[in-house]
């Protein structure tokens, strides 16, 4: 009694059904209900999330040159890829040029960005899918030391070092009421890594934790006000005085040659710890290769970090464009955001209402009207849903489509695309990584592949962040110190109308915003972030989005304990907007699982 | 009651989303305490907004910390709360769905975790009415508590010996903590 979709899956929601609900203040935040077969395999995968895309409609009628400052506001995670991605549609919209040391530090931000939140990504959210910390605590000291030593030259490796951490981890968790990593599936049979393995990774979760304080200091440096950097349209806000030493806020030789030796230390961690982090955890993975949803059908790169200022064309963007589809590999179509037949939302299974619903907008002509009905086979209301419709409309994520295909994006498109376009400096280490493991090409297209794209990608970041500094050194060096190009700052010069598109490739995919301005103001904004890619739902011919793909077929240990469910959603980096740390005084769980 | 000595620094920290009605509050409490007050040098005021992980450098550099940020302690709406030290909610959680759910009850964790967690801490909260309002401005009830909340503050860093000074000439706007329309009047202007 399966349905066929479209796009290649065999969807049967006759099984029992399984809930995995963050609890948040807010209901079905996001949320994903499976259904699994008698030996609880997955057959039938339901991704919902709630975010409702005000933005679009905070944002009518102000300057466009404050744009960036609320989307910067959307979430905390991704503050300043939104940012950069606002400003440069406003500059696209204007015609408006920037300098080459605004490319090179906006570069700079940015991958400083994307190898932040890999690292943390990989360490605070998703490490504790494949590692026990619990299963730490039992591990030989010694067994570590070898282990560590005989995959790197990481210097913090010997088994007094272990040792201590060990202690220190032990105090920790019998010391507070309700201790970290409360909730944990902690002993389940889907962790497979041995003690030591395990101690290892809690040591560099730990090691990571401290390391990450660093790279924000690059975010410090070039934006000036912390934690929410400036932004500005035309440029960067930091100007450029290298013989100066106390002026605020200006570059100098001192700062530039902090944020030197920070790129050296983040070129050392990836390469030391986090790279072999993930090839020996992957290693005791190796025959649980679920997961590949979309990534070896259809994945979709905007690109991004261009070469040369103002040139965003597929041949300046050293993160790599194109669109790939039905799992033709040996073609990668040029992908154009500004093509009204290219990306398109539909919202039949969205909580939005258009005229035609069996048509998809352009993002120009997006419209964002709530419409918040439930299928009519949903359990439970509105204000507390026990289960969604899937047939009817169920998640706030409208579904954008790469004309007419759902798509992945991420570091593992991104990496599909240039691995495709067979360019070597994309190719070569996928090839290594996967042979070190013995693995096939095929083997890419998994979470475990989604993991390890995201850390040879913060690989490829610290490289990129060596070269962009370089650059940027020796332009200033050659007597350009321009941040910012102030011609049309002022509005009286803007067209009366005008239309732009900005993009970046954020640390979790493809973002674009997409402005118009009429008489000076914003008159439409829309926002297609990298989860609504992800984490859309069905469109009007069936085809499932990535999350609901990347469940499909996946066996199960426990039901009870997701943690396979977790574990491939973790893999995409999902971003939900910020609202969900409001204290409360009980550990609450992150996740409630129900089965019906 | 501590006694600061001149050489504690002190962190003044306002947390949450401003695009999400009550969620502002505490960001909202900063920008107004900057606005009304000058602070000494040991003394840093800062709006976190929703920034997880990367405040966790600011936690380390704090002797004292004072938070302000909405709290869901099953209280009236707008009614404040005072937690301290120990009774300040601080765990890792293992089994979030996103890095966005990252809480600053993490951020303390990690800070703790680290070593470096600061030697003091007070939370002052306030129990939203709405939190789903995206775009919102803050409802009555916890904009009303903004005044007071500054006030229970302002008493603690008295407290500390710290010494805290009514603004007497207005803060030019360039000056204030959020710009670009996004401070607490211009962002409310709703659009028509």
């Amino acid at each position: 009694m399966g349905i066929q979709t479209p796009n290649g899956f065999n969807l049967d929601n006759s099984g029992k059904r399984i809930v995995v609900d963050p609890v948040t203040r807010i209901e079905g935040h996001m949320r994903v209900e499976v259904n699994v077969d008698a030996d609880n395999v997955i057959r039938n995968a339901v991704s919902t999330g709630t975010m409702w895309r005000g933005i679009e409609v905070i944002l009518k009628n102000r300057d466009p040159r404050d744009a960036w400052a609320f989307t910067e506001r959307i979430c905390g995670v991704c503050t300043g890829t939104h940012a950069l991605t606002s400003v440069r549609a406003v500059e696209n919209a204007l015609g408006i040029t920037i300098p080459e040391n605004a490319n090179s530090i906006r570069n700079l931000m940015q991958l400083a960005l994307q190898v932040h939140d890999h690292v943390v990504h990989f360490y605070h959210l998703h490490a504790l899918d494949w590692v026990d910390v619990v299963s730490a605590l039992s591990a030989d000291p010694r067994a570590t030391s070898t282990l560590v030593q005989s995959i790197s030259s990481w210097p913090l490796s010997s088994p007094g070092y272990f040792k201590d951490l060990q202690t220190r981890l032990k105090k920790f968790v019998e010391s507070g009421q309700l201790g970290p990593f409360k909730n944990g599936y902690w002993g389940s049979k889907a962790y497979k890594l041995p003690p030591e393995a395990n101690l290892m990774a809690v040591a560099h979760y730990l090691e990571a934790l401290d390391f990450q304080k660093e790279i924000v200091k690059i975010h410090t440096i070039f934006g000036g006000k912390n934690p929410h950097p400036n932004w500005l349209v035309g440029g960067v806000p930091c100007p450029i005085n290298v013989d100066g030493t106390g002026a605020v806020g200006a570059i100098n030789m001192e700062r530039l040659n902090l944020i030197c030796s920070i790129i050296d230390q983040l070129i050392q961690f990836n390469e030391q710890v986090y790279l072999p982090d993930v090839a020996a955890i992957g290693s005791f993975y190796k025959d649980w290769l679920y997961g590949a949803g979309l990534s070896g059908k259809s994945v979709l790169a905007y690109g991004d970090v261009p070469e040369h200022a103002n040139d965003y064309s597929a041949k300046s963007l050293k993160l790599p464009r194109g669109a790939i589809i039905n799992g033709n590999l040996s073609e990668v179509f040029p992908v154009d955001l500004a093509n009204p037949d290219e990306i398109q939302e539909f919202v039949v299974h969205s909580w939005y209402k258009y005229p035609d619903e069996t048509k998809g907008l352009h993002p120009w002509d997006g419209v964002t009207e709530p419409n918040f009905v439930l299928g009519a086979n949903a359990k439970g209301t509105k204000t507390a849903i026990e289960q969604l419709d899937e047939a009817g409309k169920y998640s706030w994520i409208k579904a954008p489509r790469w004309r007419g295909h759902a798509m992945e994006v991420g570091p593992l498109a991104r990496w599909v695309v240039g691995y495709a376009q067979n360019k070597a400096e994309f190719k070569d280490p996928v090839d290594k990584f996967l042979k070190d493991l013995n693995l096939p090409t095929s083997a890419l297209f998994s979470t475990l592949g989604r993991t390890a794209a995201r850390a040879l990608e913060s690989v490829w970041a610290g490289r990129q962040m060596r070269y962009f500094q370089d650059k940027l050194v020796a332009n200033i060096k050659a007597g350009d110190s321009s941040t910012a190009n102030v011609d049309k700052w002022k509005p009286e010069s803007w067209p009366k109308e005008a239309k732009g598109v900005g993009f970046t490739e954020a640390p979790r995919g493809a973002l674009a915003h997409w402005i118009r301005i009429k008489d000076t103001k914003i008159d439409n904004y829309q926002c297609v972030v990298p989860t609504t890619w992800n984490g859309s739902p069905r469109d009007p011919k069936g085809n499932i989005g990535a999350f609901e793909a990347s469940l499909m077929n996946t066996p199960m240990v426990n039901p009870e304990q997701p943690l396979e469910i977790l574990r491939t959603i973790h893999s995409f980096d999902p971003c939900l907007a910020c609202s969900t740390h409001v204290m409360s005084p009980d550990g609450q769980e992150f996740a409630k699982v129900k089965i019906r | 009651m501590s006694k600061s000595s001149q050489n504690d620094r002190i962190l003044v920290l306002g947390i949450g989303n401003i695009l999400w009605a009550d969620e502002g509050f505490g960001v909202r409490v900063v920008e107004e305490f900057h606005r009304r007050h000058a602070v000494p040098d040991n003394v840093t005021i800062l709006d976190g907004g929703t920034q997880g992980l990367y405040l966790v450098n600011y936690l380390e550099e704090a002797d004292r910390l004072i938070v302000f940020d909405a709290i869901d302690y099953g209280l009236e709406p707008g009614q404040l709360k005072l937690v301290r030290d120990d009774e300040v909610p601080r765990f890792t959680g293992a089994k979030k769905m996103s890095l966005h759910q990252t809480g600053f009850q993490e951020v303390i964790s990690a800070a703790d975790l680290l070593g470096r967690c600061p030697k003091h801490l007070v939370l002052i909260g306030c129990q939203p009415l709405d939190l789903e309002d995206w775009g919102g401005p803050l409802t009555q009830p916890v904009r009303d508590q903004i005044a007071p909340a500054i006030e229970l503050a302002c008493r603690i860093l008295a407290d500390w010996r710290i010494e805290v000074q009514q603004r007497g000439e207005p803060l030019v706007a360039s000056e204030r903590l959020l710009a670009n329309d996004i401070d607490h009047l211009n962002y409310e202007m709703r659009p028509v």
